[in-house]
């Protein structure tokens, strides 16, 4: 009798992109609402995105149990840490956060693909973009999910210098407007809907900048 | 008479059948600075006033959030009750963690009243010398919770913990009736007067004093000082008088009979955990 697999997972993939860039004074973040699992969609209006503190907004693409699990777990951490210090966690340190959350379940991952976008201390824009054990970078722009393997290669031909040797390594702000770069995020979902079964039905963007957080909705391709 | 020979040990019994190390953290109580509480059928406002034990130094912290629904204003050793703080927070955390609402406040007293219960009944630990004024909304509505050192808890309109607590406690025993249905700036307001009635006649101003309110739509929050001194200001401008008293007495002449009844030592026989 040949071996016999485990032919149990614990772990499913639920579909979806994210996408977030880092402006001079802004961040944005965006993600599909299409929930799948195997060839189906589960539902059509699920929002992948977070805001975890005044200044950190999540979205997390892969395993949706996974997802709301981790952000439970952040959102307790962040209460303890206002008891403690009397105010908000800042961007960075969020970032910090999520990384050590992610690693302490280095031999069960939370399998969640995240990219975190917000304010740094100096208002500046700021994107981290993670794996699902917790490496994690500084970026001035980032996709994750189903389809990250369309849009990346798009957003490094529209925010990337054409040469490293032009624009040094650290960048880590893209050179958009605002309105440019929410324009830009809605032509990457349009695009990555064409050919990826598994993003579509609306994108949810959210806007963080010095008067607030501004969320915006889009209508995709419901196919 | 037998007080010193059975005050040892938290667990020794005296003949008359009471536990004096517990009565000992009672009275720890009465020394701490006062705290006022007081409830509407939607607000709770909690009020301290900050002493501090030197012109050099802050005062110390009296005033707790335990979570946007629940705050607590402690009387007495306060570092005992900054680690009940943090306990009464993670109770919360956990409890909206798991079953994503608000922890229901009567649980959270419980379960406070039981952490107290144990240190009462250990040879190897001491009473918690601390009393707090808890406050909460939750689906049944705002609720002011006392939890003694003892182990109890009672359920209040009003009242006061903490040195010269009586003046404020003669003043809220006077206004209660009218609270319940209270707007929350008369809530405010009839807090003010009585931590101004523990002040004793010294110059009230927002320095001197903390208060913060929760209610519905309203998380729990610390008023700024600004806030605190315009509204001093305002009462300050109509009178000494608090509004709207039918009764002849003016607050200052009745500050003067209960300070005479604070100083007097609790009747030793009258054990003061029966209340």
């Amino acid at each position: 009798m040949p071996k016999q697999q485990a032919n149990w997972s614990p772990y499913d993939n639920n579909g979806g992109t994210c996408v977030a860039i880092a402006g001079a004074d802004y961040c944005v973040i965006a993600a599909d609402t299409r929930m799948s699992t195997g060839y189906s969609i589960l539902t059509r209006d699920y929002s992948k995105i977070i805001q975890l503190a005044d200044k950190s907004v999540m979205a997390s693409s892969g395993f949706q149990a996974d997802v709301r699990a981790l952000q439970k777990v952040l959102a307790a951490r962040h209460l303890i840490y206002q008891h403690q210090h009397n105010k908000q966690m800042s961007c960075p340190a969020m970032a910090q956060l999520l990384s050590n959350t992610l690693y302490f379940k280095r031999f069960f991952p939370y399998y969640a693909f995240n990219v975190l976008g917000g304010l740094d201390s100096e208002g500046k824009g700021c994107v981290f973009t993670y794996d699902a054990v917790g490496s994690y970078e500084r970026v001035g722009y980032s996709a994750q999910g189903s389809g990250a393997t369309l849009i990346t290669p798009f957003l490094d031909n529209q925010l990337k210098s054409p040469s490293p040797l032009l624009l040094p390594a650290k960048d880590a702000v893209t050179p958009l407007s605002e309105i440019e770069a929410i324009d830009l995020v809605k032509t990457c979902f349009a695009s990555a809907t064409e050919r990826d079964i598994y993003t579509g039905d609306k994108v949810e963007m959210l806007v963080l900048n010095a008067n607030g957080i501004r969320r915006e909705v889009m209508e995709l391709r419901k196919d | 008479m037998f007080r010193n020979q059975y005050d040892t040990d938290v667990t020794t019994w005296s003949p008359a059948g009471r536990l004096f190390q517990v009565e000992y953290a009672m009275e720890a109580v009465k020394q701490g600075s006062a705290a006022i509480g007081l409830r509407s059928k939607t607000h709770v406002v909690l009020a301290s006033v900050n002493k501090a034990s030197s012109e050099l130094s802050s005062h110390q912290k009296k005033i707790f959030k335990v979570d946007d629904h629940i705050g607590v204003a402690i009387a007495g050793l306060t570092a005992d009750g900054r680690v009940l703080s943090r306990y009464m927070r993670n109770e919360c955390i956990n409890y909206s963690y798991t079953y994503e609402s608000p922890l229901p406040v009567g649980r959270l007293v419980v379960q406070l009243a039981d952490k107290a219960q144990v240190c009462t009944q250990r040879s190897w630990k001491r009473p918690y010398g601390v009393g707090l004024l808890v406050g909460g909304l939750d689906e049944s509505g705002a609720h002011l919770y006392y939890n003694c050192p003892s182990g109890n808890y009672f359920e209040y309109q009003a009242f006061a913990i903490g040195s010269r607590s009586q003046a404020a406690k003669t003043y809220l025993e006077r206004k209660f009736e009218s609270f319940m249905d209270s707007s929350r700036e008369d809530l405010i307001k009839d807090a003010l007067f009585a931590l101004r009635e523990t002040l004793q006649g010294e110059k009230m101003t927002s320095s001197i004093c903390t208060i913060s309110i929760l209610g519905a739509g309203e998380a729990f929050h610390v008023l700024d000082q600004e806030t605190v001194q315009r509204l001093i200001n305002e009462f300050e401008v109509v009178g000494e008088e608090p509004p709207a008293d039918d009764e002849a007495a003016a607050p200052d002449a009745e500050a003067a009979a209960p300070d005479a009844a604070e100083g007097a030592a609790p009747d030793q026989g009258a054990a003061p955990m029966d209340i």
